[in-house]
């Protein structure tokens, strides 16, 4: 199996975790013996190569346009979307991004499609021209490696228009991968710009691949896409080989309970805030952290204050590599209360490091954990109810610890790689 | 003859440094020195030596005529100490004068007298002891941190032995009356109560150097002309230390314009310099001054509201006073210190959430990007010391 596949980046050069997610994906699947040919906007050259072989977009010489491009430029061609489109980016990052994208001197070429385009790569001011270009490229890219693959495969929105415009040219057929869709990352308050691309991707491809039962539901509820073309692959996680567990010295003896990511509405951190007042009325020997930056961060600040807990409850604000793995070192418990998370690899990350996680049902991980507690993001009693026994029953405590920390092993990307290729067989039939 | 009173306030708090979550329970050092170091030696060579000098200028040529009264926190002189001891000096040497009156106040600029009787008893007696030590003299007069005074903290400061007590003239409580008349404190009927003019005061502090003020520029002259109109016995001009040549760059004129304005006032056959204790001598209470709850000279509300005005800096303030017995049964020198510290206004200044038009003000100094930062790290400090505080109290337990 021969498989085209489109993203928006691949580490090392990542804002998120889409970069990753594919990354985990085409080595299980390469390793399964499918041939991947990853196609990034930008590539530098010092990417992992020994399971895909990345094609760089911006190296693509255009000589012709293999498809009208006024279907993908109509909506496109002079609108700089100032919003935060993307998926896995961090408050932090995007005010970089935006600083960026000021200083740098826009000049707009009326002569689009010729030659070579330097994509910047990212997620930029100018993401939806790039968006356009890229699919552009993407049919040159098609039509120079035509034969050398039977599949495309596209992930989320920004790759779309890449996706069928190699279908276009080449006819091979054409899967979607959703690993967030807009309602997740913007709640009601859709960009309906973006909704239209995904719509259209998703409409355009042979099959919908989404990252939970609960994306599924979303993509087949709000996007109208047929239930039998929509099938769910769990993200598997696959963990930097870890040399030694450095031991991390906790100074302090209180419990710590975490709470760690981007504090915005769809995480649910006032459900965390709720459930940790609560749990200090029980008990004193407990401390509550909120890791992570966000918009509603001085909101929950606020919050904290009026209940009277601050002397318990803290705040790190945004914490960069070495910390976030003190972070889950010195934990007890981690805790996702998210609103809406199409899949969540936090918790995995925490029970890798031996704490035991409780998460919302509303997570998309939920569906394939099985030793994590799990509550209605909304219940804070019950969410309030298992800090407490887990803090208070070291038996339990330990059980979670060490099964969970068994069973985060297993989850490989090895299911997701033999699901896709299911599923690119079923095609090619 | 008509007193003109000058009061300068001098504080400096020891700022926070960034303390993390990740410092809890090992580091237990909270302060930015080499923050405190910097703002500090900024400060005394904009502001403190030289406006100091000039005091010490007019005193030479003027003699007992000469009259101003200064107060300074036990934590800026502490930082004096450390830092900038040549300003501690000078400060001595006014002292040496006989034409200064130091004032009493609370050691670290706090906020106690709003929330513990006892705690602000033995601030203020450490302060004055520290005055005592420092300057050779026993204050007579009091001024509470920011002027915050009601009736009842009249009352605490009468039963500490003051008489007489620096606070705002606010409209809201002078109404039709003036700020230049002594009034007395309801329940204790003999303490004397010296009025903020805060509108002549905040022509200097503020006013002065502003470009679209309609008196500007402000000369010595134009300024005396308008004391000469003020009806009263007394004007109170009470303001910051820091305005000469630090809130009000040394370009703008400023020591020219107090140089001139000190010598006019003495040259003037209707008006005379005097310090709170010579005022309350020499003059009569008017009547009783009712203030049920307490004001402040800050802001435009001239409330509390800059430093216990929202739920962050009412949570701090509680958790904070929460601690008290655990300081009193440790009894251990470095932990009052940090207590001391953590009680400074300031901390919660930084908290504060009403940017409009004192913003300015109040990001002055300020280490902190946004008041919920100041907030966090303020929590964590604390949070470290109630932990050190608790462990010590184990200790004496066993």
């Amino acid at each position: 199996m021969r498989v085209l596949m489109f993203g928006w980046e691949f580490p090392p050069h990542i804002a998120g975790g889409l970069g990753t997610a594919c990354y985990g994906l085409t080595t299980a699947m390469s390793q399964q013996g499918c041939e991947v040919i990853f196609v990034v906007p930008r590539a530098y050259g010092d990417e992992d190569q020994r399971y895909v072989k990345i094609h760089n977009a911006s190296d693509v010489n255009i000589r012709q346009t293999y498809v009208r491009d006024d279907q993908f430029t109509e909506n496109l061609k002079f609108i700089y979307v100032d919003s935060n489109l993307v998926p896995y980016v961090s408050p932090e990052e995007w005010e970089v991004l935006r600083e960026e994208s000021k200083t740098i001197t826009k000049s707009y070429s009326t002569d689009l499609w010729e030659g070579r385009y330097n994509f910047k790569g990212g997620y930029g001011e100018t993401l939806m021209e790039e968006v356009a270009r890229y699919a552009v490229v993407a049919s040159q890219v098609a039509k120079d490696l035509e034969g050398q693959f039977d599949v495309i495969h596209a992930h989320d929105w920004l790759t779309y228009y890449a996706g069928i415009a190699a279908k276009k040219v080449s006819g091979k057929p054409l899967v979607v991968h959703i690993h967030a869709t807009e309602y997740d990352r913007t709640g009601e308050n859709v960009n309906t710009l973006v909704y239209g691309i995904e719509k259209e991707g998703m409409m355009a491809a042979d099959r919908v691949c989404a990252v939970s039962n609960l994306t599924r539901k979303i993509v087949i509820d709000r996007y109208g896409i047929p239930e039998d073309k929509v099938i769910t692959v769990h993200n598997g996680v696959k963990f930097k080989q870890v040399s030694e567990e450095e031991s991390v010295e906790k100074n302090i003896d209180d419990k710590i309970v975490t709470f760690l990511g981007r504090i915005t509405y769809q995480k649910g951190p006032d459900y965390f805030v709720e459930a940790a007042a609560k749990v200090l009325k029980k008990m004193d020997n407990v401390r509550f952290v909120m890791a992570g930056s966000g918009d509603m961060l001085n909101h929950v600040i606020r919050h904290v204050a009026k209940l009277g807990i601050a002397d318990k409850f803290h705040f790190t604000g945004f914490l960069k590599g070495d910390d976030v793995k003190k972070m889950f070192a010195m934990s007890d418990i981690y805790i996702m209360p998210s609103v809406s998370e199409p899949f969540g690899i936090s918790p995995l990350e925490a029970m890798r490091s031996n704490v035991p996680v409780i998460i919302s049902k509303q997570s998309g991980v939920a569906e394939v954990l099985d030793n994590a507690i799990k509550v209605d993001y909304w219940d804070v009693d019950a969410l309030a109810d298992a800090i407490y026994s887990l803090l208070k029953y070291p038996a339990l405590h330990k059980m979670m610890q060490e099964r969970g920390g068994d069973e985060v092993n297993t989850l490989t990307w090895d299911n997701a790689a033999t699901k896709i290729i299911d599923v690119y067989k079923s095609l090619t039939k | 003859m008509k007193k003109i009173c000058f009061y300068f306030q001098v504080h400096q708090p020891y700022r926070l440094k960034k303390y993390r979550f990740f410092n809890l329970g090992k580091d237990h050092f909270y302060f930015d020195d080499f923050l405190n170091r910097m703002v500090l030696e900024r400060i005394a060579e904009n502001s403190y030596i030289p406006m100091n000098s000039l005091l010490l200028d007019l005193i030479n040529q003027y003699g007992d005529k000469v009259k101003v009264s200064f107060s300074i926190s036990g934590t800026a002189i502490e930082q004096f100490e450390e830092y900038t001891p040549s300003v501690l000096d000078s400060f001595v040497q006014l002292s040496k004068t006989k034409n200064v009156e130091y004032l009493a106040e609370t050691y670290s600029h706090s906020l106690a007298s709003l929330k513990d009787q006892d705690e602000f008893y033995s601030q203020v007696k450490k302060h004055t002891e520290l005055v005592k030590e420092k300057f050779g003299t026993t204050p007579t007069a009091f001024r509470n941190t920011e002027l915050i005074y009601s009736d009842h903290i009249g009352e605490l400061v009468s039963n500490l032995g003051f008489n007489i007590m620096l606070t705002e003239g606010s409209k809201n409580i002078l109404g039709w009356k003036s700020p230049n008349y002594l009034y007395s404190n309801p329940i204790k009927q003999r303490v004397k109560l010296l009025l903020r003019n805060y509108r002549l005061s905040d022509d200097i502090a503020f006013r002065f150097p502003n470009r679209e003020w309609c008196e500007y520029p402000l000369d010595a002259e134009k300024y005396l002309s308008w004391l000469r109109l003020e009806q009263g016995e007394v004007i109170n001009l009470f303001m910051d230390y820091e305005t000469f040549g630090e809130h009000i760059k040394a370009e703008n004129g400023i020591f020219e314009f107090m140089r001139a304005l000190i010598a006019g006032i003495i040259s003037d056959p209707d008006m005379e310099l005097a310090t709170p204790t010579q005022v309350a001598n020499d003059c009569q209470s008017m009547g009783l001054m009712f203030v049920p709850h307490p004001i402040s000279w800050a802001d435009e509300e001239r409330d509390l509201s800059a430093w216990l005005g929202n739920d962050l800096q009412n949570e701090a303030f509680n958790k904070l006073y929460a601690l008290r017995q655990y300081v009193i049964q440790a009894n251990d020198s470095g932990l009052d210190r940090v207590w001391q510290i953590m009680q400074e206004s300031d901390h919660f200044y930084y908290m504060c959430t009403k940017w409009f038009q004192d913003g300015q003000v109040h990001s002055y100094f300020n280490p902190f990007d946004s008041p919920y930062e100041a907030f966090m790290n303020y929590m964590n400090v604390l949070s470290d010391f109630e932990i050190e505080l608790k462990k010590n109290n184990i200790n004496i337990k066993y």
